[in-house]
């Protein structure tokens, strides 16, 4: 069979399953920070280890062969084009829309808790 | 044409050389099960779907000049006599897990063609799932009570209650979607549907792929919007 990744141990899986609740612990807990470069760092390091997890383990791609891994993560790489002209764009916006329209002077409510 | 181009797929090399083998000797490109590939192409157009959604969200957030509700405080919820930030979104976050969990213990069970376990293990990943879906209607009727609209709500930028409808809302249809779909091949696992059928047990493998798919997209929204 040209498909070798169907019988493992089940012992990858409950450590993956271990690591993925750590990784999410780790991620409400940056909540907790204050706002920040080093904040945001690791919002994305627990992002994209949960999300490298996820893929190579639960969903076996580790175990494909390169024709399917490129095939599939590949492509998801042009979406980091988009994001870097939308993010221009959008500090473009923003800049003319205060050049125009001045800062916001929204009223803004503090979610409640009953 | 040489009688070993023929006899592909006998000795595939592995590496970098079995790239090359792969796309250019006269075969199949992908040693998988035709539905296995299908789904992955699959998963990669929903992947294009959820990122033009998340990008989306990332441009408003950036061009609006009102400020951005903050997620932490919108989302707390009372526990304790305190109000604890995210509560509830961390507790879906658990149990999405707990269910990819199970769903990956159901793939290798059903491969061991241990047809009971792997129905309870695809049952109780099915029922994880309703109560994630559950959990999110909680969410949404507490913020529309709060009068937070696709159009406007209290907290500040407007752009804020399109973004979160559309992507949780885009995500728990595809939660929902799986749930049907588990359950769907579950009871067919469990009446023997694939004993004698010439894929066997991928079809777990590939539902299996569908739902840590919709965690893995779980994993950017809980990134993005609700930590950034």
């Amino acid at each position: 069979m040209a498909d070798d990744g169907t019988q493992h141990p089940l012992k990858i899986y409950w450590i993956m399953w271990i690591a993925l609740f750590v990784l999410s612990s780790f991620s409400y807990a940056t909540d907790f920070m204050d706002d920040g470069a080093l904040r945001t760092s690791l919002i994305l390091l627990f992002m994209f280890a949960k999300a490298g997890g996820i893929v190579w383990i639960f969903m076996h791609m580790g175990w494909e062969r390169w024709a399917l891994k490129l095939a599939i993560l590949g492509p998801p790489v042009a979406i980091l084009v988009l994001i870097g002209l939308m993010s221009l764009e959008g500090n473009y916006i923003e800049g003319s829309r205060i050049d125009n329209y001045g800062e916001s002077t929204m009223e803004v409510a503090t979610p409640g808790h009953h | 044409m040489s009688e070993a181009v023929l006899d592909s797929g006998a000795a595939e090399a592995p590496g970098k050389q079995g790239l090359v083998d792969d796309w250019s000797r006269d075969k199949q490109v992908f040693g998988v099960p035709w539905g296995k590939a299908m789904m992955w192409i699959f998963l990669l157009s929903d992947t294009f779907i959820f990122s033009c959604f998340l990008v989306g969200y990332m441009m408003v957030r950036i061009s609006t000049t009102d400020p951005w509700p903050n997620p932490s405080e919108v989302f707390a919820l009372e526990a304790f006599g305190h109000p604890v930030p995210l509560l509830l979104i961390a507790i879906m976050t658990f149990i999405l897990i707990t269910s990819s969990g199970t769903m990956a213990l159901a793939v290798n069970m059903g491969y061991r063609r241990d047809r009971n376990k792997t129905f309870w293990l695809m049952v109780a990943t099915a029922l994880l799932g309703a109560s994630f879906v559950g959990m999110q209607a909680f969410e949404w009727s507490k913020l529309i009570s709060e009068g937070v609209r696709p159009w406007g709500n209290p907290f500040g930028a407007a752009q804020f209650g399109s973004s979160f409808f559309m992507i949780t809302g885009f995500h728990g249809l595809h939660v929902s979607a799986g749930v049907i779909y588990l359950l769907v091949i579950a009871f067919r696992v469990r009446r023997g549907f694939y004993e004698n059928r010439p894929g066997g047990y991928e079809i777990v493998e590939i539902t299996g792929l569908y739902w840590h798919f919709v965690d893995l997209v779980w994993v950017f929204i809980f990134a993005f919007f609700y930590l950034w």
